[in-house]
């Protein structure tokens, strides 16, 4: 009894419960758009949007289209890294979106105009990411300003250059870049194998199993070692961190660096894969810097909870996609996600209310019968339901 | 060269407006990084209703129903930073952020369904309002006149006098700056904090609608506003979080926003060859610039940003 007493107080199982109820909160939102739009066929395709690959046919297109997404889900899992490594730091990565940008631009120009093999791209791409970030690091160190608004800000510049430099190596029929599979096949990162287990399917590469080990790579830094005690600090309290001898200003470019990289070798992990190509017309930043927040967030803001809230939200969006498009518009994934972003926010509240309660009802029950059995069971098996 | 002065003019009053609802809000102690979404939403509203409303309607009532539809659903949708905000104490950078991406999904997919639901083979996110768009405009020889301009120029003057001299603005700031020390004196500051964001949804909405109309007369909802809102965050601090600064900052910013538009009517500008992707990132390189040489000095409200807890006093 004991046990089951401490799992509702236990932090981690709390961060669960409140991601759970943020994502149910999301899709039952969603849900009624839907049967606002049309409520004929609002339960199958909400169905669709949470079952994706599930509901292909055979087991071969299922194994394929789950492929497909984790495939994008290696990306995205890198842009949510880069959020959450800067939010653990105190800053609000929201240039990830260009530091991913970046990436692409370099990565694709590396291995289309000077015949890079992948690892060079790769390592090109992170740079590029890094370069950008730092941008706003150090406007953030040295100038003040928020880096919120100067990531924003490059989201937009980065996009108009990143157009402008690829238009150079574009297909000259195509508003896209060159296919890299018939161009430099080097360049594609390979699959090791992977691709057997998922229906050969080829944008099943090493870009998977790579992105988890950042996840881990980043969970150590952060917990383990003296370098992610200095960053946590400085985002604590700067100028705590300051008297005690760390270089804030340093660690905030750095962290902003790191991030960048991140997000860079993200974009390097999609395009790298052959799983699409970049539109040099490309009028909006990509969706996936953003979607990377949502990751962040509904991971409870741990790199390990992002592999998983990742996943999730690349599932629903290309579960969107297969739903009945001339009756619902795709971007209603768009729409959950972002609604799940908001409800993120009342995250501390909501774990706020819940211990609250839990004291309150504990010191009820002593009161109550001084000297009894706690009977708590009535808690315990709540947690154990979810 | 009519044509740069008529650019800038209507594109400084949306900075203007929408630098100005970022105000009222910092002053109230809110950061208010929705402006974007709220801009998207006002910009909805106002399209929906100029699409809706009948052929023949006079030219006034369009006016005067495509501004309150703007400014009525801004202010509906600051509620969702205010109720978070305010009331259950959220991440104010977050909040913001979500409304931003909430705003473009919820009007894509809103605008899609409207278009689908008319013509089932319509997949498009966008509106067109040329017919309607004309009532706003009035010619003086070459130059487009539009009736936002002349909003603009009242609500800016509207917003000094409150800010500055009623007793409401006063209170309004004295929340932003030290807030246990307002509400010691009896100030709400919850309620302060509300009217602060209900006001920047009010201007936002309105920059919203005034932003898709100047220039363009469709609006594709997929793209939100192109991170408009954050230049009009950018105006804001470089005008120092003061209306008449910020009306500075918005014509300079206007005009570089401008001259994406028209770069290719001026000679000496399209002689030089500059690629036009150049003009497009102007506005927003000449922003990193300018917010780099005017942070350091800031005046920024003291506890904008700090969630107010009353029983931290």
């Amino acid at each position: 009894m004991e046990e089951k007493k401490s799992l509702i107080k236990n932090p981690s199982f709390q961060a669960i419960l409140t991601s759970v109820v943020c994502i149910i909160l999301g899709l039952l939102i969603g849900y009624i758009v839907l049967l606002i739009i049309n409520p004929v066929g609002a339960g199958e395709a909400i169905k669709t949007i949470i079952l994706n690959f599930l509901t292909r046919a055979s087991s071969m297109a299922r194994a394929k289209a789950l492929g497909n997404t984790l495939a994008k889900t290696a990306p995205l899992l890198m842009c949510a890294l880069s959020i959450c490594f800067c939010y653990k730091v105190g800053l609000f990565n929201i240039g990830a979106p260009g530091q991913y940008e970046a990436g692409a631009c370099i990565g694709l120009y590396a291995a289309l105009a000077w015949n890079c093999n992948w690892i060079v791209c790769l390592l090109l791409a992170a740079v590029a990411g890094a370069l950008v970030g730092s941008i706003s690091g150090f406007l953030k160190a040295y100038r003040n300003v928020n880096e919120v608004i100067s990531g924003i800000m490059l989201n937009w510049i980065i996009l108009y250059l990143t157009n402008m430099i690829l238009t150079r190596v574009k297909d000259p029929t195509s508003p896209y870049t060159m296919k890299l599979s018939s161009k430099n096949s080097g360049a594609l990162i390979p699959s090791a194998g992977l691709e057997a287990l998922f229906a050969h399917n080829k944008t099943v590469t090493l870009a998977i199993p790579l992105s988890i080990l950042f996840a881990v790579l980043i969970w150590v830094i952060l917990n383990k070692t003296k370098f992610g005690y200095e960053l946590k600090a400085t985002g604590f309290n700067k100028e705590a961190a300051k008297y005690a001898g760390m270089k804030e200003k340093q660690n905030i470019i750095v962290t902003l660096a790191i991030g960048g990289a991140l997000a860079g070798v993200g974009a390097a992990f999609l395009f790298l894969t052959g799983y699409q190509e970049w539109s040099t017309t490309q009028s909006s930043v990509p969706v996936m810097g953003f979607n990377g927040i949502a990751a962040t967030f509904l991971g409870g803001l741990h790199p390990i909870g992002t592999i998983f809230a990742s996943f999730f939200i690349q599932s629903i969006t290309d579960g969107g996609a297969l739903i009945d498009k001339s009756v619902y518009p795709s971007q209603i994934s768009e729409l959950i996600s972002s609604i799940i972003i908001y409800l993120c926010g009342f995250v501390l509240f909501f774990k706020y209310a819940l211990n609250n309660w839990i004291r309150k009802k504990e010191t009820r029950e002593i009161s109550k019968v001084d000297g009894k059995v706690i009977d708590t069971a009535a808690a315990g098996k709540e947690g154990g339901d979810k | 060269m009519v044509l740069l002065l008529q650019y800038t003019i209507i594109f400084a009053s949306v900075l203007c407006l929408v630098a100005l609802g970022g105000c009222f809000s910092e002053h109230s102690g809110v950061i208010n990084l929705g402006l974007e979404g709220i801009m998207v939403m006002g910009a909805l509203g106002g399209a929906v209703t100029m699409f809706f409303l009948p052929p023949g309607t006079s030219p006034f009532l369009i006016v005067i129903a495509t501004t309150l539809a703007a400014v009525l659903l801004g202010m509906l949708f600051s509620c969702l930073l205010a109720v978070a905000s305010i009331n259950f104490k959220a991440d104010q950078t977050l909040i913001g952020t979500a409304m931003n991406l909430l705003a473009t999904a919820g009007a894509t997919v809103f605008v899609r369904a409207m278009n689908t639901s008319i013509n089932p083979d319509n997949v498009s996110t966008a509106i067109a309002y040329i017919e309607e768009k004309q009532a706003f405009l009035k010619y003086f020889g070459k130059f487009e006149f539009n009736w936002f301009m002349v909003m603009a120029v009242v609500l800016l003057i509207v917003s000094y006098i409150v800010l500055y001299k009623t007793r409401f603005g006063l209170r309004l700031q004295a929340c932003g700056e030290n807030p246990q020390a307002a509400d010691s004196v009896g100030i709400n500051v919850y309620r302060m904090r509300w009217a602060g964001v209900l006001i920047s949804g009010f201007l936002g909405g309105l920059g919203g609608i005034v932003y898709i109309t100047a220039g363009v007369s469709e609006w594709k909802f997929e793209i939100g506003v192109a991170g408009f809102g954050f230049l009009a965050l950018a105006v804001m601090i470089f005008g120092q979080w003061n209306p008449t600064r910020i009306a500075g900052a918005a014509l300079l910013f206007g005009l570089f926003r401008a001259l994406s538009n028209v770069y290719t009517g001026i000679g000496f500008l399209a002689a030089l060859n500059i690629p036009g992707t150049v003009y497009n990132m102007l506005p927003y390189i000449i922003s990193l610039i300018v917010l780099a040489f005017t942070s350091k000095s800031s005046k920024a409200p003291k506890a904008e940003g700090i969630p107010y807890d009353k029983g931290m006093r």
